[in-house]
């Protein structure tokens, strides 16, 4: 049997990769559509992905639960198809982790989109490169420090977040418990020995990654000047 | 092969309708003030302009007209932009491969090691983009579109973004280009003295529209274009080597029924060059000076002529079948008499060969 701190460790890395793949999927369309579209009311879509920023986690952590939980949308469909309801479930904690860490994945990524600019785009066009292939072998390895500091972000941020997930995952051992719950658990059962490691980790962990950022970005942007 | 394009694009303040055809073998430049609509007619043909509609056809294949829009990538050109947009994430020699490799292998025509070297880009195809100056970025940028072997080249002001020093070299490469493929070119630009050493044809816009096209050798002189109303306003003359005048250092060019001479000893015979005539340059004489230190003077009469300001006109000779401007005061304008029909002498005090 794994130790509960060690399985709640695997249990948050996991979430934070499947979040940062999924967001990566869905943002960097959602991100290229921002960055180029001339629609007036773009603006409101950038509000609401830029939501989470300024809202209490556990303001987003009720409408998800809500929306998660067997009469909510989401909830609904997944019975409606002979799921289960989502909310204190993994699956759960992944669809609010999406939402909870999108701007730190959209960001980066509308940004290093807009810095490019269309120029490079239209002359990949004009070498006969299709809209896929220069999006592909042009934008991407262009973009590449926005796709880095995207994917950091979003890991980062997925294995920091608390409110959300006391909210709609609760606390289930092996299932939902994640690293920060853990530590709030230590520390309320006076447990400071099992805080300190897990939280020392922790800090470690996003220094580590952080520092990785920000350093290849600066090697990035002193080849590209 | 020819490019046949008609084009209108709408815009805010106006509308943009040319019509142009680009042969084989020629430069067609598009002259005009900033803001005019070159550079929108130069991305219609490439496609990039989604608002143009009219017909583009290169050859027999159509790329655009009522019911059918070729996306760029299919568009068989070769397009060097004003910055040149060069891949920072590619070196030189991987910028040159970008458009080639995405071509079928039967169309390359124009082989790497030729573009490379028609550019003079050996010594740099290892090197990293970002360490090339203005005036190498924009020689890459062009062999990459050379590369691609297309059926037509666009310049859009490629010498906006060089400087000074460099912008009389990559002009020579553009002639050299000319002169080594049959590629039909278009040349936009907004700088007279380009257009003047490159173009055999011109099309002059202003506000979207086409004012004026023919030879660039024709519309250059005629008065009542704005060419006439610029402080440079010069004729420009296509002519070749004759001659050589080896004890002075200088060349005998064909001109008129007779020669004209320039400060060239080194030109060699029968090549091919192009005289540029400023209009301030040339002053007039009714007879025959015989004690000038100017070596150009040729018989001449007088076509028409225009005011240019309140103190200056501007006068179109024709001097044994070639025209040449001259740009004299109002005062001496009346002092000679000059009207239309009137035989006189034009001194020529300075010709530039556009090499």
């Amino acid at each position: 049997m794994m130790h509960p701190d060690l399985t709640a460790l695997l249990i948050t890395l996991k979430l934070a990769a499947i979040t940062t793949l999924i967001l990566l999927l869905i943002g960097t369309p959602l991100a290229w559509w921002l960055a180029r579209s001339q629609w007036r009311f773009k603006f409101l879509i950038e509000t609401v992905i830029a939501l989470p920023l300024v809202l209490p986690p556990t303001v987003l952590g009720f409408y998800l639960l809500i929306m998660l939980g067997p009469n909510g949308p989401i909830g609904g469909l997944s019975e409606a198809m002979g799921g289960r309801p989502l909310a204190f479930t993994f699956t759960g904690l992944v669809i609010g982790s999406v939402f909870y860490s999108l701007p730190f994945v959209v960001q980066p990524l509308q940004n290093v989109f807009t810095a490019i600019g269309d120029n490079v785009m239209e002359q990949a066009a004009t070498l006969r490169a299709s809209p896929l292939d220069r999006f592909f072998n042009v934008m991407v390895p262009i973009a590449r420090p926005g796709f880095l500091t995207a994917a950091v972000l979003g890991f980062a941020h997925t294995i920091g977040e608390f409110g959300v997930v006391l909210m709609i995952g609760g606390n289930i051992p092996g299932e939902t418990k994640v690293v920060s719950i853990a530590i709030y658990d230590h520390v309320e059962s006076l447990e400071y020995a099992h805080a300190h490691i897990l939280s020392g980790g922790l800090l470690l962990l996003s220094f580590l990654m952080l520092m990785a950022v920000y350093g290849l970005n600066r090697r990035f942007s002193v080849l590209r000047s | 092969m020819s490019l046949q394009v008609r084009l209108n694009i709408p815009r805010k303040d106006f509308a943009i309708n040319v019509s142009l055809t680009v042969t084989s073998g020629q430069i067609t430049s598009v002259f005009g003030p900033s803001g005019c609509g070159k550079t929108s007619v130069m991305r219609a043909i490439a496609g990039l302009e989604n608002s143009a509609t009219g017909h583009i056809q290169m050859a027999d294949e159509i790329w655009q007209n009522a019911d059918y829009f070729r996306p760029p990538h299919q568009r068989d050109i070769g397009y060097v932009f004003q910055d040149a947009s060069l891949f920072p994430h590619l070196n030189v020699y991987e910028n040159l491969q970008f458009g080639r490799r995405r071509q079928a292998k039967d169309n390359r025509r124009v082989s790497l090691e030729q573009a490379i070297e028609l550019l003079a880009l050996s010594p740099l195809l290892s090197r990293s983009v970002d360490k090339l100056s203005g005036g190498e970025k924009q020689r890459v940028a062009i062999a990459r579109a050379v590369a691609t072997s297309p059926s037509v080249l666009l310049f859009d002001e490629p010498l906006a973004a060089v400087d000074i020093q460099h912008k009389q070299e990559i002009l020579r490469y553009i002639q050299s280009l000319h002169q080594e493929l049959d590629i039909p070119m278009l040349y936009v630009s907004h700088a007279i003295e380009e257009v003047a050493r490159l173009s055999d044809n011109l099309v002059l816009m202003e506000k979207g529209q086409q004012l004026a096209s023919g030879k660039t050798v024709d519309l250059l002189s005629q008065l009542n274009l704005p060419f006439a109303r610029y402080e440079e306003a010069a004729s420009v003359i296509d002519t070749e080597v004759t001659g050589h005048e080896d004890d002075y250092g200088l060349s005998l060019l064909r001109f008129a029924e007779g020669h004209i001479r320039v400060t060239r000893g080194q030109l060699p015979l029968g090549h091919k060059v192009r005289l540029r005539i400023v209009a301030r340059d040339v002053s007039l004489t009714l007879t025959k000076p015989q004690d000038s230190s100017i070596l150009n003077i040729f018989p001449a009469v007088v076509e028409s002529m225009v005011s240019d300001g309140t103190a200056l006109k501007l006068v179109r000779l024709n001097a044994g079948g070639q025209i040449i401007l001259s740009r004299v005061t109002a005062k001496s304008a009346e002092k000679l008499a000059l009207k239309p029909g009137l035989h006189l002498y034009a001194q020529v005090k300075a010709v530039s060969p556009l090499i």
